[in-house]
């Protein structure tokens, strides 16, 4: 059946910010498909929150909406553009969350829009629990037994029907406390009385334990016409009990003998047939080890994050091909993009090994509990391809940016086997490590398999891998054979780690390894297993013999990815790549990317030239210098992961395109930076290396308190902090000199002043400025962590034109040659520096797409040569808009984590953004709140506030706005006395009480009463002290956060909501704004 | 143990042997299911054949005695990249090499399977040596020269006749070197099977007064079997007959058409197959050197292999005849095309597909 000619014009609903659980994979799939619908003539709206996607581009769709992705918003984009079709399966939950609320609303039906790909009554049927476990039993798949029950007595009823033993998981519950496996009613009754009392809900799940069986996921597609295929199965390392986006994931499966394979894929491709799935789909499966029995854990109807891994695993557009679907296509007409011969309808089949492994945010969240469970806790991942399984694996574990590149953990060599066990046993995301080193110690494979539920299949390659580690720490340099290392390269040994066990360089093993020509060559992925000619240019390592790639002659550049998405270097950094990537093609010059995050836009198959699916370290990178040789490498929009590799370049005269790696130095080395800015007569907030708690306190007098101290060197465990006080100083110095007495602390003055960013391209001699960015927030939060204003509201013209002088004699002095980024403060009529990067941020998506300004492509432009005068855009400053302002609102993850403080400050911790746009600054902050989640207190409403003494002065100002527009005012002791004293009634209650033993919280508190009764609409808390987990400030911004209330922790926050409520600005007044329409205007 | 294998092309590929330890002369064929080695080995077709497995781990789940396709194993040689040492599943009970000891079976490791298969995927299907001892060019050539597997399917069919009960149908089934799982499918349905080998004549069969015929799977060229032919082309007309495979193309011969030698085969578990009946794509399990290149006369084409557009079913509604090409019992592979069976029943039982 060919295209259904009746649709012409198709909404495609973005995910929004990136949240965990939620990342880039749904910028690529969007993209993927938007670019499948255009080719057929057919126009695509989009409309998505986050600006930081390659999906928002004016490239990609023909009318693009940044805004809040909410019903409201969506029907405002739909009466605008009137679509004749909605596109809801490739933004993630959240899309298809919607389209069934524009649905169950008759906004579709008002509007006369369909849903295309999968239906409506198909997506309810796969996400209702009970809905989907009827249509399981109807189609004899086995699903798990459970119940939601409320009584200790419906408990163990259930319990008795199904068998001990049972999973009890309490409904929404704090710090993710409660729950269990009971193995006898005795056990269940007590489990179970815990977790109704901690469940908000008082609800509890029953659940038949499947503990230890294989979890295995099919990514399958089908289409109207009943045409079904899996695309690929996958297995996960661990367990079912960890969430797979928490898992250790290889595809394809490898302990599946055929009978067990085909089995699961019968049952997927039944699955989504009774479903009538019209596109892809992901079914999770839970196998038992011991027999052919299994069940169904889950569907998701729609593309997800394991459809991009399986895309990328296979080279199988699973996006595009969905989309394909939705327009009418039967997957019998659609084209294999890859081989560009067979048709998608065929399964592609893998001649390597995919190895996925998770990035937890840990390090940066070093109080959280990093138990790993049913609920996904990582940030982003990445994914190694070898052709043996521990080749994929060290691939991964390497590209992970750990520090790690072998099994040897530092921190787990000193442990008991006891502590190793439990760790192995509870499951954190350190657990890999410990098994290992269980392995080191000779701890039994089998009882390692037993206690952890992994096959044993993976753990005899981990212990190999152990065993060539102990043979390498045994053994001196000069004993190293041709033959065993080439053996240890096969296997995806890194020179580091080989030079680390032989205690040596890495250099040292690179130069044996060419002396002997132990090199790399690269193989494809095709699809096909080799089968069929193919022309996707994406790459692999291995250590054999022949080589795939053919080098061109042309003029070709490498661009360096941002690996694996984290907090402080996500998506918008792989926007930086696949831009420049573009604007190098435009260029006619061959692009090759390098990356590893199997999520984003960069690593599909069509992005660039060539893609060499790799770790993005020292050797991995220099391989493939080596084999392309390109006039040189582009290191600057790839974040810390790219610019890590500058010194490496610089050592090995490895050509670099833009800023050269010694400029990049400079700005880095606080010693040679501050000589710069001396040089130059720029300020910098004062400050100094200190050595002793004496001396600190000593020069914190000298540079007077506020002032911001960090330790020099972060071992995870203490970050920066504002002390206000010579005794906060005191104890924090103590503290971080008791954790590492070897390092120096850094004390910086505070400046309370606005915060001020700027992103700007350099030719080396003229700048231009597309847009100077104002902070709500002041100083002291971090800059990923702000709201972000453009333009600026508060920044004067003088300052300004200071703001350009700096900016330009910094990019001068540094040989700038493309991107920096600078972040000033304004403090008392006078300019500070506060940071300087000399490469792309993580603001450049959002200003080229509000100014309009393309920048990576004009830096590139900059890189190769060409002076920012010639490309059209003028200098200085870029001219700022009128009656136009855009917003960017941090979004964070934090009620995911369990045990993080919530609380802003210097160290950042927002996973996402969006956008608001308005032609008022309100406008923009309203819509820019709603767009992040953000709700507005109602007219009215309650607000709880417990506010640190220096800030109470500035809050009573805002509270009395509030307070004249008939807010109520709950406040702990402290603050209530001082809203009283100006006038403002307040009502008292008890700080939180000390919890009982092994609990949180003491359910009898009043605050937590308030919380969970819903009866505050905000909370606004400055915290004194952060990162305390015992102390009450923090548990009560623990009990807002996971009570689903609003917390605010900057008064400047809070002065914007009241600036919104007083301009009275609801969501019927906001208008919707094209984007793609802004750009030259 | 260090083992060449040489192609006739005197190109050399470098491994380790495992298995059991002696020289092989086969062709060389890849197979790119990610799973089945098993049944691979196992399945008589891959007679006179050197496999090599796409997929890199082979030997992962080990070997168990359930997943037999035939009572032995029947490849000349099994080439991998990496054979795995610590198997694990609750069935395993061979590890692979321990398996091919047993059959006597070479294995070669260590290989660049991946660059071998787009050799033979370029040059097309080859014979080849491996050698587990040096040889001279000419000693190789004379040893591959004089390789032929024009005798497979005698070697694989059964030498007796034998019977497996059931209440339903009786089909005559002719043995070219059976899998299992077809028999099994069919004894699933409740039929009566008598199994002949392959040189059987249409007299004998026509004794045993079965409803229909099924022609099964084998070895190597249709043409290299003309007595199977002849008792096929007597017994047109007078009993409805089906066929997979092998089975298939000496159909096509028995009913005038030609068969060809495709450049690589098809061998692997992802083979989309258009079903005109039913107006769907099934993916398949394909094991597969020649194919139907000119349809005999009067034949629907009720399958096309979606890759490469080659005939993968044909029926003749008037004769009541119907094959396909590809392995509707799966084992290894999908089994998408089970209700295949069905209709087999259907047209041995007089049945019209609607076709």
């Amino acid at each position: 059946m060919p295209k259904d000619n009746s649709i012409k014009k198709v909404l495609v609903i973005g995910s929004g910010p990136i949240v965990i659980g939620q990342a880039a994979e749904f910028d690529y799939s969007g993209a993927q498909a938007c670019a499948a619908i255009r080719e057929e003539g057919i126009e695509a709206i989009l409309v998505n929150s986050n600006p930081a996607t390659i999906m928002t581009d004016k490239e990609i769709a023909d009318k693009i909406y940044i805004e809040p992705l909410t019903v409201e918003f969506v029907e405002k984009v739909i009466a605008k553009e009137r679509p004749d079709s909605l596109l809801a399966g490739v933004g993630g939950q959240t899309a298809l969350n919607l389209a069934v609320e524009l649905h169950d609303k008759g906004i579709l039906e008002k509007y006369n829009v369909r849903v295309i790909g999968t239906q409506i009554s198909a997506i309810k049927e796969g996400e209702d629990r009970e809905g989907f476990r009827a249509l399981m039993n109807r189609i004899n798949q086995p699903v798990i037994e459970s119940e939601t029950v409320e009584t200790v007595e419906d408990a163990v009823k259930f319990a008795r029907k199904i068998g001990y033993p049972v999973v009890v998981r309490p409904a929404y519950t704090l710090g993710g406390t409660g729950g269990g496996i009971a193995e006898t009613e005795e056990e269940l009754c007590d489990i179970c009385s815990s977790g109704l009392h901690l469940s908000r809900v008082h609800q509890v799940l029953i659940e038949k334990c499947i503990k230890g069986w294989k979890e295995i996921e099919y990514e399958v597609m089908r289409d109207q016409y009943g045409t079904c295929i899996t695309v690929c199965n996958m297995e996960n390392i661990d367990p079912v009990g960890i969430h797979t986006g928490d898992s250790i994931v290889v595809a394809p499966s490898q302990t599946l003998s055929d009978r067990e394979y085909q089995m699961l894929r019968r049952a997927s491709l039944d699955i989504i047939s009774a479903c009538d799935i019209r596109g892809g789909c992901n079914v999770q499966l839970a196998l038992n080890p011991n027999s052919f029995e299994y069940a169904v854990i889950e569907i998701n109807p729609r593309v997800s994050r394991s459809s991009a891994l399986a895309s990328k695993a296979t080279g199988y557009p699973i996006a595009r091909v969905s989309a394909k679907i939705a327009l009418g296509y039967g997957l019998d007409e659609i084209k294999n993009a890859v081989t560009g011969k067979t048709y998608a309808c065929f399964e592609p089949t893998l001649d390597y090994v995919v190895c996925k492994i998770p990035k937890w945010p840990f390090d940066k969240f070093y109080t959280a509990k990093r138990t790993l469970g049913t609920k996904m806790m990582a940030t982003g991942e990445i994914m190694a391809i070898g052709n043996s399984f521990e080749s994929a694996f060290l691939k991964g574990l390497r590209s992970l940016e750990i520090g790690q590149f072998s099994f040897k953990h530092k921190k787990l060599e000193s442990c008991t086997l006891d502590e190793l066990k439990e760790k192995v046993i509870i499951a954190d995301d350190e657990r890999i490590f410990a098994l290992a080193e269980m392995l080191r110690r000779h701890y039994r494979v089998e009882q390692v398999c037993k206690i952890t539920g992994m096959d044993i299949f993976f753990v005899e390659k981990f212990r190999w891998i152990v065993e060539q580690e102990e043979l390498l720490s045994e053994m001196e340099y000069e004993e190293l054979s041709p033959a065993f290392l080439k053996k240890l390269k096969r296997r995806g040994f890194a020179d580091k780690a080989i030079a680390e066990l032989l205690d040596v360089k890495e250099e040292d093993i690179r130069e044996l390894r060419f002396k002997w020509n132990i090199v790399p060559v690269y193989k494809m992925v095709d699809t096909c297993g080799g089968e069929f000619e193919a022309e996707s240019p994406y790459y692999y390592s291995t250590y054999d013999e022949v080589d795939e790639v053919e080098v061109s002659d042309k003029q070709k550049v490498m661009v360096i990815g941002s690996g694996p998405i984290r907090i402080g270097q996500g998506i918008e950094f792989d926007y930086c790549s696949v831009h420049a990537i573009m604007a190098l093609k435009k260029k006619g010059i061959e692009t090759i990317i390098v990356n590893n995050n199997p999520e984003t836009v960069s690593t599909d198959f069509n992005t660039s030239d060539k893609l060499y699916f790799e770790p993005l370290t020292d050797e991995d990178f220099y391989h493939i210098f080596l084999k392309e040789k390109p006039m040189g490498v582009i290191l600057q929009f790839g974040g810390q992961t790219a610019i890590k590799l500058a010194k490496f370049c610089q050592k090995m005269n490895i050509p670099v395109l833009g800023t050269a790696p010694q400029h990049m130095d400079e700005a880095e080395d606080r010693e040679k930076f501050d000589e710069i800015l001396e040089k130059l007569h720029i300020k910098r907030p004062k400050g100094k290396a200190i050595w002793s708690v004496e001396e600190g306190l000593k020069v914190a007098e000298e540079l007077e308190y506020p002032v911001l101290v960090r330790p020099s060197y972060v071992l995870g465990g203490q970050g920066m902090e504002i002390t206000y006080e010579a005794h906060q100083l005191e104890r924090y110095l103590l503290n971080a000199f008791d954790r590492d007495p070897e390092n120096p602390v850094l004390i910086d003055r505070y400046l309370m002043g606005r915060e001020i960013e700027v992103d700007a391209l350099s030719d080396g001699e003229n700048i231009l400025i597309p847009g100077i960015m104002e902070h709500l927030e002041r100083a002291g939060i971090h800059s990923g962590d702000s709201t972000t204003l453009y333009p600026s509201v508060n920044i004067s013209k003088e300052m300004k034109e200071k703001i350009i002088t700096c900016t330009q004699m910094l990019a001068k002095e540094l040989k700038v040659l493309g991107m920096i980024n600078i972040q000033y403060i304004e403090y008392k009529n006078d300019l500070y520096i506060i940071e300087v990067n000399p490469r792309s941020s993580r603001t450049v998506p959002y200003i080229s797409k509000v100014t309009g300004v393309p920048i990576i492509d004009l830096a590139v432009e900059a890189m190769l040569g060409k002076k920012i005068p010639e490309l059209g855009y003028g200098v200085g400053l870029y001219p700022e808009p009128e009656n136009f302002y855009a917003v960017k609102v941090p979004v964070f993850s934090t009620e995911k984590l369990p045990r993080v403080e919530v609380s802003l400050g210097p160290e950042m911790k927002s996973t996402g953004e969006v956008l608001g746009v308005g032609k008022t600054v309100e406008e923009a902050l309203y819509k820019g709140f709603i767009a992040a989640g953000k709700s507005l207190p109602m007219q009215g409403g309650t607000i709880f506030a417990t506010i640190q003494k220096y800030d109470q002065d500035e809050f009573v100002e805002i509270a009395k706005r509030f307070a004249s527009m008939g807010y109520k005012f709950i406040a702990t002791d402290g603050t209530a006395k001082k809203l009283e004293e100006n006038g403002i009634p307040a009502r008292v209650v008890e700080k939180l009480s000390v919890p009982p033993h092994n609990k949180f919280v003491n359910e009898e508190d009043e605050i937590f009463k308030l919380f969970r009764n819903g009866e505050v609409d905000l909370v606004v808390n400055t915290p004194t002290k952060g990162n305390d987990s015992k102390r009450d400030g923090f548990r009560m911004r623990r009990i807002a956060i996971e009570s689903s209330i609003q917390i605010l922790t900057s008064l400047d926050t809070v002065r914007a909501m009241a600036d919104i409520v007083a301009k009275q600005v609801t969501t019927d007044q906001t208008d919707i704004y094209d984007m793609g329409a802004r750009r030259h205007e | 143990m260090k083992a060449q294998l040489i192609l006739e092309n005197g190109m050399v590929f470098e491994g380790k042997a495992f298995g059991y330890l002696k020289e092989t002369i086969g062709e060389v064929v890849f197979n790119t299911g990610m799973t089945g080695y098993q049944e691979i080995l196992t399945d008589p077709s891959y007679c006179g054949q050197m496999v090599v497995m796409t997929y890199p781990l082979i030997g992962n789940y080990g070997i168990n005695l359930e997943d037999m396709e035939s009572s032995k194993s029947h490849v000349r040689a099994l080439i991998v990249r990496e054979k795995s040492d610590y198997p694990n599943n609750f069935r395993c009970e061979l590890t692979l090499d321990g398996y091919l000891k047993s059959q006597k079976v070479i294995g070669l490791e260590g290989i660049d399977t991946r660059a071998l298969t787009k050799v033979l995927r370029d040059h097309g299907t080859m014979r080849a040596i491996i050698a587990v001892r040096e040889l001279t060019p000419s000693q190789v050539k004379l040893k591959i020269d004089a390789f032929n597997n024009q005798m497979a399917v005698s070697e694989v069919t059964t030498k007796e006749k034998y019977t497996i009960e059931g209440k339903k149908m009786h089909i005559a089934v002719i043995d070219c070197g059976i899998k299992a799982n077809i028999l099994r499918s069919f004894e699933q349905k409740g039929c009566k099977m008598t199994v002949f080998p392959a040189n059987v004549s249409a007299e004998e069969i026509l004794a045993a007064n079965p409803d229909g015929v099924f022609i099964s799977n084998g070895p190597a060229d249709p043409k290299d079997v003309p007595e199977t032919v002849a008792t096929v082309k007597a017994l047109v007309g007078k009993k409805p007959i089906t066929a997979i495979c092998l089975g298939h193309q000496l159909l096509c011969l028995a009913l005038g058409g030609n068969t060809a030698k495709l450049k690589f085969g098809h061998h692997g578990c992802n083979h989309p197959v258009k079903d005109f009946i039913t107006n769907r794509v099934y993916i398949t399990s394909q094991n597969h050197n020649y194919y139907v290149e000119t349809l005999p006369e009067g034949a629907v084409v009720t399958h096309t292999n979606m890759n490469d557009q080659t005939v993968e079913g044909m029926y003749f509604k008037d004769l009541d005849i119907y094959s396909v090409q590809f392995h509707p019992e799966a084992c290894p592979g999908p089994t998408d095309t089970a209700h295949i069976f069905d209709e087999f029943i259907t047209v041995m039982q007089g049945g019209k597909l609607n076709a």
